[in-house]
């Protein structure tokens, strides 16, 4: 039964001692959580895992930077088809079946093609390509994909005159990925590239990490690396890449437009209207490093975009 | 067991209960439990327990008003402190640690970005509260006033549940969920007048 009366003299007859415990509180606090939360280099490493791919070339493009280390890469994860925490990924992976995997090319193209993800990456050599990763969040690691260029996907499909942008659409299927049992995104998860972006070299389709085949939480079986773009841009557990005549809608243009943009380039001079986008966290280092335009692969890609106001095309 | 030492205990249980979850961010420091990126986890879990601790003392006094609970009550000035430890070391945790003491770039983000405005703005609102948390300053302002001005909590709560709320970037379920309770918190405080309202004569002041 409910009883009403003021709450005066409880909270009165409170006693002396705890005004002089709340210094030793706030010391004990500020002690414990400034000198416990140090990033720490990694765990008894357990290292990298799963089938090896064969590995024809390598190149470092990270300008000899040691690669973010393997449970870093594979722990600290976007892919919110597989849970909105940085963690929840590599824990609800076991969900997803990569294998086997049916990828479709189609749209305007003269040789469309459908088939199994691993006969599509045996067409060409892998390559191991080490690549800055930079996420729109302002963090970023150092990732050795393997994969092969999509320009070499492109020339062999063979897109007609019309085809000036390339889809891809993530799989649908809230069994294997079970984030999308919640709205949190438009489903499935669709990107896109202006056709000279998709045909660049340094534009990649991985199928690998680490040499090894790639892991379910970051994308299995075949994902999309821009390395000059934020880390959204690279679509996730592929299942089909259209070539068109207009721009893609993109998810998370379409999810919050002022935000995020088609282009979504790496520029630390336009800023995430919540947080600046000049500095950026590298995973495993204590201070904030500056962000390179186009994520320091400027010399290669900035002549994509002369003329573009990168302001407004963010 | 006799009343003084039954509150002196249930204090210290409250005590090591709040000091609990830096106990934790300690043992998963050591352990690797902090993911790759340790600065933003610790930033995060503690503007949790912001929150949580915010919601634990302004459950006080609905559990007193409306369970008839009086322990709630004895503990919510250590709660309140607690929740203000917690905000300040969320604050210096960005500050310092996050953004590397960089004071005009966090200024700039105080002014601009609108979720840290009101996560400042919320911090700034419990200052008044935790330096007149003593019995001293309850005397000096009148209880009437003290409850007044403490009534700025709600208003922290709220800011701060805005603050989370603006911070996610498509997942809005946990904001949702602090923004709930604390709806549900600041709601049943009308409970009781209305009540009294209502039933004249059943009970009130």
């Amino acid at each position: 039964m409910a009883r009403w009366r003021p709450d005066v003299q409880e909270a009165e007859a409170t006693p002396e001692g705890l005004w002089l415990r709340r210094r030793e509180f706030l010391r004990l606090g500020a002690a414990g959580a400034l000198g416990l939360a140090w990033p720490r280099r990694p765990r008894a490493a357990s290292g990298p895992s799963g089938t090896a791919l064969p590995v024809a070339s390598r190149a470092d493009r990270a300008g000899g930077e040691a690669p973010t280390p393997w449970e870093d890469v594979t722990g600290y994860n976007n892919f919110y088809e597989l849970g909105t925490d940085k963690t929840d990924p590599a824990r609800l992976a076991g969900s997803l079946r990569p294998r086997p995997w049916t990828v479709t090319i189609d749209g305007e193209v003269k040789r469309p093609l459908t088939l199994d993800v691993d006969a599509l990456w045996k067409l060409f050599p892998l390559e191991e390509r080490v690549y800055r990763h930079r996420c729109v969040e302002a963090w970023s690691m150092v990732v050795p994909w393997v994969g092969f260029p999509l320009e070499a996907l492109v020339r062999r499909v063979e897109p007609t005159s019309r085809a000036r942008y390339v889809a891809f659409t993530t799989l649908l299927d809230p069994q294997q990925l079970p984030g999308q049992r919640r709205a949190v995104l438009d489903w499935p998860y669709l990107e896109g590239l202006r056709i000279d972006e998709a045909t660049h070299p340094l534009t990649l389709l991985a199928v690998g990490l680490y040499g090894r085949v790639l892991p379910g939480q970051n994308g299995a079986p075949l994902r999309l690396v821009v390395p000059w773009k934020y880390g959204f841009k690279g679509a996730k557990s592929i299942v089909r890449i259209r070539f068109q005549e207009t721009q893609p809608a993109t998810t998370w243009a379409r999810m919050a437009p002022a935000e995020y943009g088609f282009h979504a380039n790496v520029n630390p001079e336009v800023d995430h209207p919540r947080w600046s986008q000049a500095r950026e966290r590298r995973l495993g280092e204590f201070l904030r490093r500056k962000t390179l335009p186009f994520n320091g692969y400027a010399a290669e890609v900035a002549a994509l975009y002369t003329g573009l106001d990168l302001r407004r095309n963010y | 067991m006799e009343p003084r030492a039954r509150h002196r205990w249930q204090r210290a249980a409250a005590f090591v209960l709040c000091t609990a979850p830096l106990l934790k961010l300690a043992v998963d420091a050591a352990t690797h439990g902090l993911t790759a990126n340790p600065i933003e986890a610790v930033l995060h879990r503690l503007g949790f327990w912001t929150l949580t601790l915010l919601c634990a003392s302004l459950a006080a006094t609905p559990l007193h008003d409306l369970a008839g609970l009086a322990w709630p009550v004895r503990l919510r000035r250590l709660l309140g402190l607690f929740a203000f430890s917690y905000a300040v070391l969320h604050f210096l945790w960005y500050l310092v640690v996050d953004q590397g003491l960089e004071v005009d770039l966090v200024g700039v983000d105080v002014v601009k970005r609108p979720f840290i405005t009101v996560g400042f703005a919320a911090l700034v609102l419990l200052v008044p509260l935790a330096v007149t948390s003593t019995d001293g300053w309850v005397k000096r302002l009148g209880y009437r006033t003290w409850k007044r001005l403490h009534r700025l909590a709600y208003a922290a709560a709220l800011l701060g549940v805005v603050h989370f709320l603006w911070r996610v970037k498509a997942d809005t379920q946990k904001p949702a969920i602090f923004a709930a309770v604390v709806g549900a918190l600041l709601l049943a405080r009308l409970v009781p007048p209305v009540l009294a309202r209502l039933v004249p004569g059943r009970s009130g002041p």
